[in-house]
């Protein structure tokens, strides 16, 4: 993978994976303390001990049929490449918490990457668990709350061309409006 | 641009919707595990709602599954159609994904060079 947002979306398939019904995707970007936090929490059932303990493990992984498990130890091996780190905080029954920092300055630091087509790829990934994405940058934020769009449309599906047309057109404004206050070097 | 701006469509397109039987036609499945989204499946999803929209297909669902497919063929789509068996897609990339919407979906010719399974 080469974009930070990548990693986001394959994490937030884990969540799925993990039977979530709501997951928060919160990217920071702490521009005076020179740090990218990227924090993906669920609801889902969470990992036992042992899981948790393996699971920064690239050798490791419980689903059946397969022997290693790639996600969190591709975005940890980033996070430390960088100078960051990863943590994973989880509960059984509970759900899990994923938050990875990275120096934004650090040379090898991959760029986030396409974020218009990370949040659509979110919105249409939200019928089978709401997503809660926020993206900080110095007191602006961009959000986009997945319950919001599903009560609006009711039972009119995220696929009719009509509402691909707003989605995307509203994603791209919002996205926009972020780039406006914050153009590309900082 | 307002989220409520989105009612008022949803008002059209349920009347549209309501008019005639309502269910999707064709279903579109993008794996979007681990290797899929290295391989591009986001680019892939995108590619597909795109034809979607300039197409205007009303009949079709786009979904995601987070299901480990074929490392060495992804991004990895399934087509299903009701009363058909599924078609399995390998190494889609966007310009795939257009024929695969203008020969299959629309024409209903599958796109053979592609397909890497056939299912029940
Ligand atoms: N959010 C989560 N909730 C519960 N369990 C999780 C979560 N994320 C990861 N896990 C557990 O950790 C394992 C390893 O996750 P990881 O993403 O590294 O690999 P994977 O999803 O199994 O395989 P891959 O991502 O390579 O397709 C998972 O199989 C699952 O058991
Ligand atoms: S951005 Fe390439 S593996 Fe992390
Ligand atoms: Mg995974």
């Amino acid at each position: 993978m080469d974009e930070l947002l990548l990693h986001v979306l394959d994490i937030v398939q884990n969540s799925i994976s993990a039977g979530a019904s709501l997951i928060s995707v919160e990217i920071r970007e702490r521009i005076k303390e020179d740090l990218l936090e990227i924090t993906v929490e669920d609801n889902g059932r969470g990992m036992d001990e042992e899981t948790l303990k393996m699971v920064e493990d690239p050798f490791f992984t419980t689903k059946s049929g397969k022997k290693v498990g790639l996600g969190i130890p591709l975005l940890k091996q980033t996070a430390l490449s960088t100078g960051g780190d990863l943590k994973v905080k989880s509960q059984a029954g509970k759900g899990t918490r994923i938050k990875a920092q990275f120096p934004r300055s650090h040379i090898d630091l991959p760029p986030l990457g396409d974020l218009r087509g990370t949040i659509l790829a979110l919105v249409y990934a939200s019928e089978r668990a709401d997503i809660l994405f926020r993206y900080l940058k110095n007191g602006r934020e961009l959000v986009l709350d997945t319950r919001e769009i599903k009560a609006i449309l009711n039972d009119v599906p995220l696929s009719h061309p009509s509402v691909i047309k707003f989605l995307r057109e509203f994603i791209n404004e919002k996205v926009k409006e972020l780039e406006r206050i914050f153009p590309e070097q900082d | 641009m307002k989220l409520e701006e989105l009612r008022k469509i949803r008002e059209r397109v349920q009347q549209e919707l309501s008019l005639r039987e309502g269910k999707a036609r064709i279903k579109i499945i993008i794996g979007m595990g681990t290797s899929g989204i290295a391989a591009g499946a986001r680019e892939t999803l995108r590619a597909f709602l795109s034809e979607i929209e300039n197409r205007n297909l009303t009949d079709v669902l786009v979904t995601q599954t987070g299901e480990k497919g074929l490392a060495s063929q992804e991004p990895v789509v399934i087509v299903e159609e009701s009363g058909k068996p599924g078609i399995v897609y390998g190494m889609v990339t966007p310009e795939v994904a257009k024929r695969i919407v203008a020969e299959h979906i629309v024409n209903g010719v599958v796109v053979s060079e592609y397909v890497i399974q056939v299912e029940e």
